[in-house]
């Protein structure tokens, strides 16, 4: 726990104080031990071995680095992004720094592709999943049935938390924010007929990631799909879990070793399938979108350094890396953001030898809606999320989640995430952003943009590299007191009317007359149906097999080999996901997180 | 708008807490860091907090309200488990708001369970400060030496206290304030 007192400012203990990870035993609960007093306030110094982000050689050089200046400090009237950079009243020829190469060539500014969406329009991936694998189930048929070309499964938090449904600590979670998933049988109802050779899955699921994969290739292997045929993304990105999302399991060292054996497992097994999905919850978390996008590049090179510390070629793994981002209603600013971020990639990869085009691209996904969402007048969520949607196309990103107007209250309903699925086939179908790659590239606007925002996105990385990195920054507590105070400095904005929010701070319905929307109703069985059918499993399995199977996980985890192999075997001896999260967590310990404020 | 510092007789306490599994802590940062700069001092008890926690640190840390944020939708399960908790450590009177995404259908719900108030997404950060510096208004009228016995069964006054200013958009009435939002 922090306390802090009256009048104070932001606290910062030495670095590492309290932040540690709890030993093998653990020590969940036992907070109050790291109850501490106000008053060691301090910067941390650079970590040593920082290491430079490598610059490239043309674009934003005479960019003034504008990034990080925060919203609302300055009094100065000019109008700026919420990355901090001035925006002018007028861009011309004269702002053009770089004429950036054609899409689809080095260093991939105006898209990853030459064709675009013309070869291939984005992959439209609606986030669903809720209560029990049955009703998941149905719902992922409508959504196929609807046009959907992809699929996304949400979990339940014991899922992602390691913890079986009849685990006392799932108690009222369970099927509440996703479906709840105890063991292979779970995955198997889940995708019941439904071919996994011609569908792609989408499982936002970190720390328990390799447990959840293992699950999957299985109900493929019973289909008679083999595993080089299934494709999907696992999110599997514990970074941002300690940065910003807080689904955390283990510590940050075994966490990242996980991880990394599990992407390193599928390079050559499943050659379809993304291993990792690096992911800018920080944006959600209170980031701006420089920050965002900063933090997120920032992590892709601390999974690249670990692949190389295995000596994996950059060029095997590079093809491999996905990453997703958060895409707010800020429409050229966000067509901006991703424009520098292929840039920067591109000249990151290169730089640590990737030199095939494949391994260069950032090829990425993401949400519209998040935080950008209000629950005042849900129905102008609609024309948020057709912005932001527009924006990603812009913006030329690979796969697309339009959230549902009513996801800042509730679960959304079919009719809402429906509705939401639409806006990305009127924007693909009825406009004509898909038929031309990057129809914004040349805007003097949004080319000034990009170089801005390059640059403030080169400052931040240059800020974390400072800190040793993003093991060290998360370690420390650093990047979570830097998201935690934009996030103030945000809801400030919002009441100060200096941010405006239409419905919510500007142009307010009167009280009372803001209609209620109808809501999803969530099954409370869920819960009592899933301990049931537990305990019918636990009866039926082959005991021997299963304490076999944990015997021999525990064991490896204790070396360093990789750990996939180990955890397939157990789940298909269906030892439940509680089992084998709570074999590892013995070997591994609990993270207790430096929770600054 | 800055938010002013209340500059109350007492610097009142408050214990911002995390139960439940759900890891999005944005919203309890944001309050904890609102109630420091209104004067209070906050405890933050960081994620995945369990509920006996929760009620020991309350109450040896004698916080005079515990704010619980929850957005995983576990509300009643939590709230029924702290009241029980509360109960146990013979802090039941100790006052517990909730900030989070509830569906108004549970809000009558967790009043039943002893919740002064339900804050929403959108709730502006000076309504929770004014509603909390409400909260322990007794305290801010009275000594603390007196006030150590914990809060008397009296329903505080609306609007007295004389720095703070009323609950917003509670109408005057201490009443909903014991029910929750209207």
């Amino acid at each position: 726990m922090r306390r802090s007192g009256r009048g104070s400012p932001p606290r910062r203990p030495p670095k590492n104080a309290g932040a540690g990870e709890a030993g093998p035993t653990g020590a969940a609960g036992g907070a109050k031990a790291s109850i501490r007093s106000p008053g060691t306030n301090g910067s941390s110094p650079p970590a040593a071995g920082a290491r430079p982000i490598p610059h490239p050689p043309s674009g934003a050089g005479g960019a003034p680095p504008p990034g990080g200046a925060p919203r609302g400090s300055t009094s100065a009237p000019s109008p700026r992004t919420r990355s901090g950079t001035p925006i002018k009243p007028l861009y011309s020829a004269a702002d053009l720094r770089e004429h950036a190469p054609p899409p689809g060539v080095f260093p991939f500014t105006r898209g990853i592709y030459s064709d675009m969406y013309r070869g291939k329009v984005w992959t439209m991936r609606q986030y669903a999943g809720f209560g029990t694998p049955a009703q998941t189930n149905e719902r992922f048929r409508y959504l196929l049935a609807a046009g959907q070309t992809g699929l996304s499964l949400a979990l339940d938090l014991p899922t992602q938390l390691g913890l079986d449904s009849d685990d006392p600590e799932a108690a009222g979670e369970v099927g509440k924010v996703g479906v709840a998933i105890d063991s292979l049988a779970d995955m198997e109802r889940i995708f019941a007929q439904i071919p996994l050779g011609s569908v792609s899955t989408s499982m936002t699921i970190n720390a328990t990631a390799p447990i959840l994969l293992a699950m999957y290739e299985s109900v493929a292997r019973k289909q008679g799909v083999p595993a080089e045929k299934i494709a999907g993304t696992v999110q599997n990105d514990l970074l941002k879990e300690f940065g910003a999302r807080g689904a955390w399991l283990y510590p940050i060292d075994p966490s990242m070793r996980l991880s990394v054996d599990l992407i390193e497992d599928t390079l050559e097994r499943l050659p379809r399938f993304n291993p990792v999905s690096i992911a800018s919850h920080y944006r959600d978390a209170g980031a701006t979108p420089a920050e965002e996008m900063a933090y997120t590049l920032s992590a892709g090179i601390e999974y690249s350094r670990a692949l190389l510390a295995r000596s994996i070629d950059p060029n095997r793994f590079g093809s491999r890396l996905s990453f997703f981002f958060y895409t707010y209603a800020n429409f050229f600013e966000e067509v901006a953001k991703y424009r520098a971020g292929r840039r920067i990639w591109a000249h990151y990869m290169k730089s640590i030898g990737a030199d095939a085009p494949g391994a260069q691209r950032l090829r990425a996904a993401c949400v519209c809606g998040g935080h950008s969402l209000t629950s005042a007048e849900p129905l102008n969520n609609l024309s948020r999320l057709t912005l932001e949607a527009f924006a990603v196309a812009c913006g030329g990103l690979q796969s697309v989640f339009t959230a549902a107007y009513d996801e800042a209250f509730a679960i959304p309903t079919e009719a809402s995430s429906r509705t939401s699925l639409r806006i990305q086939q009127i924007l693909a179908l009825e406009t004509e952003v898909a038929k031309t790659a990057d129809p914004l590239g040349g805007s003097y606007f949004v080319e000034a943009l990009t170089d801005d925002l390059e640059a403030a996105i080169r400052q931040v990385m240059d800020q974390v590299e400072a800190q040793g990195g993003m093991v060290e920054a998360l370690r420390s507590g650093w990047l979570q007191l830097q998201i935690g105070r934009r996030a103030y400095e945000w809801q400030r904005g919002i009441e100060s009317g200096e941010v405006p929010v239409v419905g919510v701070n500007t142009h307010r319905l009167p009280e009372g007359e803001d209609p209620p929307i109808e809501q999803q109703e969530l099954s409370r069985e869920a819960e009592r149906e899933k301990k049931a059918e537990l305990a019918t499993l636990r009866r039926g399995r082959d005991a021997a097999a299963v304490e076999q199977a944990l015997a021999r996980l525990e064991d490896e985890a204790r070396g360093s080999q990789n750990l996939m192999a180990p955890i397939r075997e157990a789940v298909l001896a269906y030892a439940t996901l509680g089992e084998i999260a709570k074999t590892l967590q013995r070997v591994f310990g609990s993270y207790r997180p430096p929770s600054r404020f | 708008m800055p938010l002013e510092p209340i500059q109350p007789r007492y610097v009142p306490r408050v214990l911002i807490a995390k139960p439940g599994l759900d890891g999005h802590e944005r919203g309890a940062k944001v309050i904890a860091s609102a109630l420091r700069d209104a004067g209070m001092e906050v405890i933050y008890t960081g994620l995945r907090c369990s509920l006996p926690t929760i009620a020991a640190s309350a109450v040896q840390e004698g916080v005079d309200v515990i704010g619980l944020s929850i957005l995983s939708g576990a509300h009643l399960t939590i709230c029924e488990g702290l009241r029980d908790q509360l109960q146990s450590q013979g802090a039941q009177d100790l006052p517990v708001v909730v900030g989070g995404v509830i569906p108004a259908a549970d809000r009558p719900l967790l009043a039943s369970l002893g919740v002064r108030r339900v804050f929403g997404p959108e709730t502006p950060l000076d309504e929770v400060v004014r509603f909390i510096s409400w909260l322990v208004e007794p305290k801010a009228l009275i000594t603390p030496d007196a006030a150590a016995g914990g809060l008397s069964g009296a329903p505080p006054r609306a609007f007295a206290h004389p720095l703070a200013g009323p609950p917003a958009s509670d109408a005057a009435s201490s009443t909903a304030a014991e029910g929750g939002e209207p």
